[in-house]
This record gives C-alpha cells, sequence and structure tokens, in this order.
C-alpha cells in the first residue's frame, strides 16, 4: 500500500503558495488547470447569460449596441472552447494519465507547468481586448475574413490582434501539452502495462494528443497568416489576389480535429467511470479503442462539412466521410450501453454524470449527423440548429463528462468525499437547464433563425428564446450547489480513503491524496483492471494480451480480499526522485 | 527530471515486460513530436503559398518582379551552406557517439558559424529585394514570400540558438558517448530545418 514516505531524494515540500506556483508536479498541475479552467468556465457563462438575457426579447435591453454583443459572443466561446473544454480536459488527462499507467509523472514536468502558465496569460490577453479602443474581438470564435481583416466596418481595433496573438499561446500550450502525454504514454509506462491494457481515459487522451500535435500547428499558421494581413499588408485573405475561403480550410482543417480534442477525453473519462459503477468491465476494451483511433483518423478528413454553403468544396466526399464518422461513434455507444447492461448499478453522482453525457451526447450526434446531409446543411446552416447542435455534443458531451471525472476523481485529488446529495442536485438543476436552454434551438434553427443576431423580429420565436435563457440561468444556478459542495467537502468531507469507488485502475492503489512520484509500490499488472486483480486476489483473466496466465493459479492460493493483494516492490524509494 | 523511467524499474530484472531504457529515448522522442507539429505548421502555410499562387497564376510572379529571384545568385550559395552545415551537424553527431569530443565541438561550431551566415546572407537577401520594392505589402507575391522564408528564417535562428546551447555545453564537457541526447535532438531539429528550405528554395525559385 502505498504511504506518505518520502525519500531524501524527493526535496522536501515547499510551503503554500510558492509550491502552486512552482510546482513541476503533474497533480498539482493538473489541480491549477482544473481550477484556472473552472475560473474561465465562469467567465465565459457570465457571457453566455449576457447573450441570453438579450435574446430573451425582441430588440436589444442589455447592451448598448450590436457590437457589444457580438463581442460577448465571441468572447463567450473562444473562452469555453480554447480556455475551457480543452484545457480542464487535459487537466484531467494530467492529473490522471500518469497516475493510470504508474509513472511517477509526467515526461517532461517543466514543460508541463509551462504548458499551463501560458494559459493565463492567454486569457489575461484575450480579455485585454475590451480595455481596447474598438473593444475585444467581435467577429465570432472562427474569426473569418473578411470580417477579421483590418477596416472600418470589420475588425479596426487591436482586440482582433489581442485574439490572434492569444490563440497561437493556448495553441503553443496544447502542443506542448500534447507532445507531454504522447512521450509519458509511449516511454512512462509501468512494467506489465503493455498498450493494450492501458486504461481507456489513457487511450483517448494518446489520440487526443496526435490531434493536438498534428492539427494544432495548422490552426497557428492561419492564425500567423491572419495577423500578416490585419497588420503588415499581406494579401492571404484579401480579395482580389488573396481568397477568404483559404482561411476557412486552414482553420477548419484544425477546428473540426479539435472537435474531437474536446470530446475524446471526456469519452475516456466515462469510459473509467461506467465499468466502475457497473461492476463490470468496459464491453468491448479493443473496440473501443479502434473506435477511438478511427474517430482520430476520420476527423482529418471531414473539416469541409462546416463550409458546404461556400460552394468551394466538393460536397460528396465530404458528406460520406462524414456519416462515417457515425459508425465509431455508434460502436462507443454499444460499448457504453453493454458496458452497463446487466452490470450492478451504483447510481452515485460520477455515474449519473456520466449518464447524462450518454444521452445528451446521443443528441448532439443524431442532430450531427442530419447536419452532415448536403441539403439539409443548406437548410440549417447558420442557423440555431447548429448552436444546438454544437452544445448538445460540447455541453452535454464534454461538460457532463467533465463533470463525471471530478466527482469520480476528487476523493482521489483531495481525500475527501464530495457530498451524494448536493451531487445529485447539482446534476439535475444542470440536466434540466441544459434542455431547457438547448432544446429549444432546434426550433428556432428549423424555423430560420440565423446564429449571432442580436434582435429578431418573428414572433414565432419569441417563446423559444425565453425558454432558452431561463434554461441557460438555471444552467447557472446549477453551479451554486457545485460550488458550494466542493467548498464544504474540502472542510468537513467524508474522508474518501484510498479507493472509494472500488476502482479498477492504478490511481487507486495510491494513498489518496497521492505521494510526490506516485507510488511506493504498484500491483502486478497483467490485464486493464490491475485493481480490480489485486482487489480479488487474482491475477489476469486472460483477456486483454495477458500472456501470463500460468502465474494465475499461484496468486489464487493466497487471497488478499482487504489489502493490494500481490504487490511488487518498487525498490528502494530514493531511486524514484530526480536524478539530473 | 527525465532519468525517471529507468529509474523506476531499477533493482528488480523480474519485470515481465521492461521498459524505459529500450527504443528511444524520450528528449528525442519529444523533439520528433515537436518536429511533426512544426511540420504540420509548415504544412498550413505551404497550402496557402499553393492555394494563393494558383489563385494567381496568370501573373506569378507579377511583371514588376519578373526575374527578380534568380536561383543562381546570392541564394545559390546559401542553399548551399545550408545544406553542408546539416552535414557537419551529423559529423558532429557521430563525433559525439565515438565519444570523440573534440571533433564534436569542432563540427558544431562549424555548423553554427554556417547558420550564422546563412541567416547574414539572408539578411542581404531581404535587403536587395526591399530595395528592388518587394515587401510583405507588395501582393500575394510578396505577402507569401516574406512569410515562407520569414518563417523559416525565424526556424533557423532558433536552431542556432540551439547549436549554440550544445556548442557551449559540449565545450564544457558535458556530453560523453553514452549522454548527448541533447546533440541528437538538436541534429535531427536542424535537419528539419534543411529540409523546409530545400523545398521553400525549390518551390519559390526552381518551380
Amino acid at each position: 500500500m502505498a504511504t506518505h514516505a518520502l525519500s531524501p531524494a524527493v526535496p522536501a515540500y515547499r510551503g503554500g503558495l510558492y509550491e502552486w506556483l512552482t510546482t513541476t508536479d503533474h497533480k498539482k498541475i493538473g489541480i491549477l488547470y482544473l481550477v484556472n479552467s473552472m475560473l474561465m468556465f465562469f467567465i465565459g457563462g457570465i457571457f453566455a447569460l449576457l447573450v441570453r438575457a438579450e435574446l430573451a426579447y425582441p430588440r436589444i435591453q442589455i447592451f448598448q449596441n450590436e457590437h457589444v454583443y457580438n463581442e460577448s459572443f465571441s468572447i463567450h466561446a473562444t473562452v469555453m472552447i480554447f480556455l475551457f473544454i480543452i484545457p480542464v480536459l487535459a487537466g484531467l488527462g494530467n492529473y490522471a494519465v500518469p497516475l493510470m499507467i504508474g509513472a511517477p509523472d509526467m515526461a517532461f514536468p517543466r514543460i508541463n507547468a509551462l504548458s499551463f502558465w501560458m494559459l493565463p496569460l492567454g486569457a489575461m490577453l484575450l480579455l485585454a481586448g475590451f480595455l481596447t479602443e474598438g473593444g475585444a474581438a467581435a467577429a465570432g470564435w472562427t474569426s473569418y475574413p473578411p470580417l477579421t481583416e483590418r477596416g472600418p466596418l470589420n475588425s479596426d481595433g487591436p482586440g482582433q490582434d489581442l485574439w490572434i496573438v492569444s490563440l497561437v499561446l493556448i495553441g503553443t500550450s496544447s502542443i506542448l501539452g500534447g507532445i507531454n502525454f504522447l512521450v509519458t504514454i509511449f516511454k512512462m509506462r509501468a512494467p506489465g502495462m503493455t498498450l493494450f491494457r492501458m486504461p481507456i481515459m489513457v487511450w483517448t487522451m494518446l489520440v487526443t494528443s496526435v490531434l493536438v500535435v498534428m492539427a494544432t500547428p495548422v490552426i497557428t499558421s492561419a492564425l500567423v497568416m491572419l495577423f500578416i494581413d490585419r497588420n503588415y499588408g499581406g494579401t492571404f485573405f484579401t480579395p482580389p489576389a488573396g481568397q477568404a475561403v483559404l482561411y476557412q480550410n486552414i482553420f477548419w482543417f484544425y477546428s473540426h480535429p479539435a472537435v474531437y480534442v474536446m470530446v475524446l477525453p471526456a469519452m475516456g473519462v466515462i469510459s473509467e467511470v461506467l465499468p466502475v459503477f457497473s461492476r463490470k468491465p468496459l464491453f468491448g476494451y479493443k473496440a473501443f479503442i479502434f473506435a477511438t483511433a478511427g474517430i482520430g483518423a476520420l476527423g482529418f478528413s471531414v473539416w469541409a462539412h462546416h463550409m458546404f454553403t461556400t460552394g468551394a468544396v466538393f460536397l460528396p466526399f465530404f458528406a460520406l466521410m462524414t456519416f462515417l464518422i457515425a459508425v465509431p461513434t455508434g460502436v462507443k455507444m454499444f460499448n457504453w450501453i453493454f458496458t452497463m447492461f446487466r452490470g450492478q448499478l451504483t447510481f452515485s453522482t460520477p455515474l449519473i454524470f456520466a449518464v447524462g453525457f450518454l444521452t445528451m451526447f446521443l443528441i448532439g450526434g443524431i442532430n450531427g449527423a442530419f447536419s452532415a446531409a448536403v441539403p439539409v446543411d443548406f437548410a440549417l446552416h447558420d442557423t440555431y440548429w447548429v448552436v444546438s447542435h454544437l452544445h448538445y455534443v460540447l455541453f452535454g458531451g464534454s461538460v457532463f463528462g467533465m463533470f463525471a471525472g471530478i466527482y469520480y476523481w476528487f476523493p482521489k485529488m483531495t481525500g475527501r468525499m464530495l457530498n451524494e446529495g448536493l451531487g445529485k442536485v447539482h446534476f439535475v438543476l444542470m440536466f434540466v437547464g441544459f434542455n431547457l436552454t438547448f432544446f429549444p434551438m432546434h426550433m428556432l434553427g428549423i424555423k430560420g433563425m440565423p446564429r449571432r443576431i442580436a434582435d429578431y423580429a418573428d414572433p414565432t420565436w419569441n417563446d423559444w428564446n425565453l425558454a432558452a435563457t431561463i434554461g441557460g440561468f438555471m444552467i447557472a444556478a446549477s453551479m451554486l450547489p457545485f460550488i458550494w459542495n466542493v467548498f464544504i467537502s474540502l472542510r468537513n468531507g467524508k474522508l474518501a480513503g484510498d479507493d472509494p469507488w472500488e476502482g479498477n485502475t492504478l490511481e487507486w492503489a495510491t494513498s489518496s491524496p497521492p505521494p510526490p512520484y506516485n507510488f511506493d509500490r504498484l500491483p502486478e499488472i497483467r490485464s486493464e483492471r490491475p485493481v480490480f486483480d489485486a482487489r480479488h486476489g487474482f491475477v489476469g483473466h486472460g483477456g486483454h494480451g495477458g500472456r501470463d496466465e500460468e502465474e494465475a493459479p499461484k496468486a489464487l492460493e493466497e487471497p488478499k480480499h482487504d489489502d493490494m493483494g500481490p504487490t511488487r516492490d518498487m525498490g528502494p524509494v530514493e531511486e524514484m526522485g530526480p536524478k539530473s | 527530471m527525465t532519468a525517471e523511467a529507468p529509474a523506476i524499474t531499477a533493482g528488480h530484472g523480474a519485470a515481465p515486460s521492461g521498459h524505459a531504457q529500450r527504443g528511444i529515448s524520450n528528449p528525442i522522442l519529444g523533439m520528433i513530436l515537436f518536429i511533426t507539429s512544426e511540420v504540420m505548421f509548415f504544412s498550413g502555410l505551404f497550402a496557402a503559398y499553393f492555394a494563393t499562387r494558383a489563385a494567381n497564376v496568370d501573373e506569378w510572379p507579377p511583371g514588376v518582379f519578373a526575374g527578380i529571384l534568380d536561383p543562381l545568385g546570392l541564394i545559390m550559395i546559401a542553399t548551399i551552406i545550408l545544406i553542408v552545415s546539416s552535414f557537419t551537424c551529423q559529423f558532429a553527431v557521430w563525433s559525439i557517439r565515438r565519444g570523440d569530443r573534440r571533433g564534436f565541438v569542432r563540427n558544431t561550431a562549424i555548423t553554427f558559424i554556417l547558420g550564422v551566415i546563412f541567416l547574414g546572407m539572408q539578411a542581404i537577401d531581404y535587403a536587395i529585394l526591399f530595395g528592388e520594392g518587394l515587401t510583405l505589402a507588395s501582393g500575394p507575391f510578396g505577402t507569401t514570400y516574406f512569410t515562407l522564408t520569414g518563417f523559416h528564417g525565424a526556424h533557423v535562428f532558433g536552431g542556432v540558438l540551439m547549436l549554440g546551447v550544445i556548442l557551449y555545453r559540449g565545450m564544457a564537457g558535458q556530453f560523453s558517448a553514452k549522454h548527448h541526447d541533447a546533440v541528437e535532438a538538436v541534429s535531427l531539429y536542424w535537419h528539419f530545418v534543411d529540409v523546409v528550405w530545400i523545398l521553400l528554395f525549390s518551390i519559390l525559385y526552381l518551380l
């Protein structure tokens, strides 16, 4: 059993704030990611509430003019995508991945710290736009030229430039993080942890990191070209010599894979949560991995489905590839459903949020498949249908998955349980509020309400808009029990112990919170559920690459139900300290 | 800090499937992945170049600047210098693999100086082009030319800094036949910068 034993080689803990500002411990950096991202979630949420408040009734009430409205939805989307969803999932991965593969830390701890600290800097640059003349970026999170070219009617002020610089910084942070994850996963696995014994969360982070490393630099190139156009008289995207649609191609070459960057880790989280709370192994472990890799690969061939109406892309190809994405996604749906099927379900908060992910992501997937059909897309392009679809995927999917992860790993991070009752209040408010906000947007989309308008005149849109606004404030209200829950649980929460959920993966084999460098000793790793195996006193079920069945009977002779069972001595602890 | 992977398995040979020690080292894998991301960055710029050129194919380069980019002039010398520097960089790697520190320092120093000369020649080339009136703002040709070569130059500058670091460390005796991951990583980066330049030279001057 892991303890708090520290070796002389591990530097003594420096206390308090200084430790948090200078830490290179992946667990602390992971928590920093989470805290920073939640802060961004609240900032982005405030902009969302302003937007919804404006849209509750026709005409302009909240904002001085449409331009400020444009700034609000642009910054809402930018903050939520680049400073909340992507980093919060990277944060969960940062915390969980080294623990799950039995590693002492990430491969490059200092680069890991650098990746994190670029985020607050990027956030400050982005939000500094509000202090400049002309305000913050107001051309939407996609920032298409010619809207973003410099000009009195487009984006005249420095707000758009700050947006570009901020995104380049955040992108660099992502790339460095992705490289770090890949090297960690390929090189730092504990003995016995073969690729096909890795937890699904690690697999999804692997595929996500490949997408980040391959796709994010491409948007960086689009951003620097936009910057050159705006500031040095370039003509990349300015007619007649340049082409605005070129930006869209390069932008979506990143931003479609980025959708999977935003959802795959959340899929990984619920693939950890569902087996644990169903008391069953994940149904179809390898199928799930191949489906994940398939989504990642297909993700690079569908970008132009965002551009059907430009008339500049080959429609049949991109429609076909987009429909193909539904296949691996459907495989995963069956993985999850059959994991729960006939399982011994425990409806704890993490499971409820995971089921929320399943149902909401299903809706988001299906209404996405609608838009993959070219004729339907021509009707629905740039309407509220799209807003609804993307929120069902990114909020109904990623955010619910992220909360499942937070409720699941909070005991590991802090050593204390979150309150179940408050967690359920949080879920119910968020689930109802979410559907009240985003389901009516389907109707608005079909009725033809365009995105990104501050005012509307069709009276049949009024009721649905009001409903969506009420739902938006419900989502905001659902954050109150969550914050209160974290606050009281940190002070007085029930002590968690090492393994409160009877988990499967290695993070539950160490103490809560884990000591620096994570493990004194590890259980034998003979399947993708080493802690389950250890708890039940047998080693490996011969399932996934387990070639050591002959050792199983030996382990069965001495079952240790209340202990970790067979463990491997990790050798003298000081060997785990930093060497260089 | 990256030496932890070997440490975790040290002391028990009974590991069922050993890891760490085997295969590529962490810093080199990290550099390969970083280069992958750089390749994708330049892919975006190259894609923009070809798209822009295809849309302006009738006047490429525009009449005023026709013949301004002479592949046999200064830029040919710069190209040869960069290619030679890739060779000397590799000689440095082979030296340190043999444990030949003097050879390593000598070859790295030559590579470093060649890199600096390349940057100097690019600066002279830019000055000449500016003199002819070709700038970032002079239409699609100037925009793509200076963006592509500018970002390449920035990467050469980064590579020269890295070479400076390993040169300094090599002179301080920090590398040996066993421990020289930084050298291997920097050499990979330098070769990458070289390959990008060969592509750039081919499409900008020859194609």
